[in-house]
């Protein structure tokens, strides 16, 4: 069973159809208890990072996503979900608060763009990947996927980045470390390779053993 | 490198395609579902919804179609037309539509700009604007109401306006290019693309393959929008994209 976390940001039902016509078995639930019997969660978002922590925390979800993270458990972070992997972000950050403190589950930060190109960042840019041998991309070919964000994910270690894009800088365009991953696109609304890549998470969830 | 996209618009009214020339004339083209599904596989790289239906029964059907369409496409779509309140943008993008266009209703209110960005996000609100020269002025002006009522707005102005507001992206349709084939507007888009820091699509006016890539290497538009000719097969996606990529434009 694929938990897909719904903690009121933003749509699920893309992402949710996207599993179920890979043949894969989403539940969307509220319930951060349910996330024991998880064999893979999936964190969705679109929204402002503030907000999305604040719902995690009000909701319970904060505690039980990391100890399934830190467990071994397969989880995809998609689009903000990536993002909420990280240590901290800048989005919407006040001198008196700082920034917004994230899951901590990959570190890095998370920064706005700086450059003159025009944000968001939105559209379809290309993959390229760091290690065309890594289990989650072998084999798929590098192309377009669909991006829409205004800040974007600074790894602390190069290693944790599994691909990146071309838009006035190379962007963290996924990460991984262990069984944990991020999509900064929208894999649900990328096309043939988008429904590869999450073809490829779901194989390989279905192969670990936690 | 960041991609031009090319996106065909669907005009729906009581669920079932329509599109009007000069916003009039208003001609049968199919289920909207279909048709979406069919621009997904010729390798449409975003769609948009314009609903016109009058009715509330009508705009009622639009969110099924929403619904449906979003289980059965994987490419992003936007959809606009009667959307009046966050209220509203909040049903739309629950049914599973990845952005709100809004057009008369960011001009009578523009806290929706700001208040829909707050909720859901910059990205989710496209702000469609209506621009038709005028010549008194000797600048665009903004028109409302499918593109009835003149406002006494400057285009340029208002699409720095949505921008500081909140919007995401910007939907430019020019009213004096639409229904003409003749090409873009290309010093209208121009004039807005240059002064903006979101993305602009640019609309109104497509009538070969190569005015697409005129207006993204003339005016600097970040997309392309067009309806009957890709609705009536005189040009296909497939046909627009080659243009562009051997023109050097970055194409998916």
């Amino acid at each position: 069973m694929i938990v897909v976390v719904d903690y009121g940001m933003g749509n699920l039902h893309s992402v949710t159809q996207a599993l179920k016509k890979i043949g894969a078995e989403p539940v969307v639930s509220d319930d951060p208890t349910l996330l024991a019997q998880a064999t893979a969660i999936v964190l969705p978002g679109v929204g402002a990072f503030g907000d999305a922590m604040n719902n995690l925390r009000e909701q319970g979800w904060i505690e039980p996503l990391k100890a399934a993270a830190n467990s071994g458990k397969p989880f995809l972070g998609i689009c903000l979900g990536m993002q909420l992997l990280g240590d901290t972000s800048e989005e919407h950050a006040t001198p008196e608060e700082g920034d917004h403190a994230g899951l901590g589950i990959i570190p890095g930060k998370v920064v706005r763009f700086t450059h003159e190109l025009k944000i968001p960042h939105m559209g379809w840019n290309e993959l390229v990947w760091a290690d065309p041998q890594q289990p989650l991309v072998q084999g798929i070919e590098e192309g377009h996927v669909y991006f829409v964000h205004s800040y974007h994910f600074v790894a602390t270690e190069q290693t944790d980045v599994l691909a990146t894009c071309d838009y006035g800088h190379p962007v963290t365009a996924m990460i991984g470390r262990g069984t944990v991953y991020g999509m900064q696109f929208h894999p649900e609304k990328s096309g043939d390779l988008g429904k590869q890549l999450l073809e490829r998470f779901v194989a390989l969830s279905a192969e670990i053993k936690f | 490198m960041l991609a031009k996209r090319i996106i065909p618009c669907l005009d729906v009214k009581d669920g079932r395609v329509v599109k009007g020339v000069n916003f009039v004339n208003l001609r049968d083209a199919g289920d909207p579902v279909e048709l979406a599904e069919i621009y997904d596989r010729e390798g449409a790289d975003e769609l948009v919804f314009l609903d016109i239906s009058a009715s509330h029964e009508g705009r009622e059907t639009m969110v099924d179609v929403v619904r449906k369409t979003a289980g059965e496409i994987s490419i992003p779509f936007t959809v606009g037309g009667g959307i009046r309140t966050v209220e509203d943008m909040k049903r739309m993008l629950r049914a599973g539509a990845d952005k709100i266009g809004i057009n008369t209703a960011a001009v009578v209110n523009p806290q929706l700009v700001a208040d829909g960005s707050r909720w859901f996000g910059a990205q989710c609100i496209v702000v469609a604007i209506d621009g038709r020269w005028n010549a008194q002025w000797n600048d665009w002006e903004v028109y409302t109401h499918g593109g009835r009522t003149p406002t006494g707005i400057h285009v340029v102005q208002w699409a720095q306006e949505v921008e500081r507001l909140g919007a995401g992206e910007l939907l430019l349709t020019s009213m004096d290019a639409d229904g003409t084939k003749d090409g873009f507007d290309i010093a209208m888009t121009a004039a807005v693309s240059k002064v903006t820091g979101i993305p602009v699509i640019a609309s109104g006016g497509a009538g070969k393959k190569e005015h697409f890539a005129d207006v993204f290497t003339q005016a600097g538009a970040d997309a392309g929008l067009a309806a009957t000719i890709f609705h009536y097969k005189e040009i296909s996606i497939a046909e627009v994209k080659a243009d562009a990529r051997a023109k050097g434009v970055p194409i998916r």
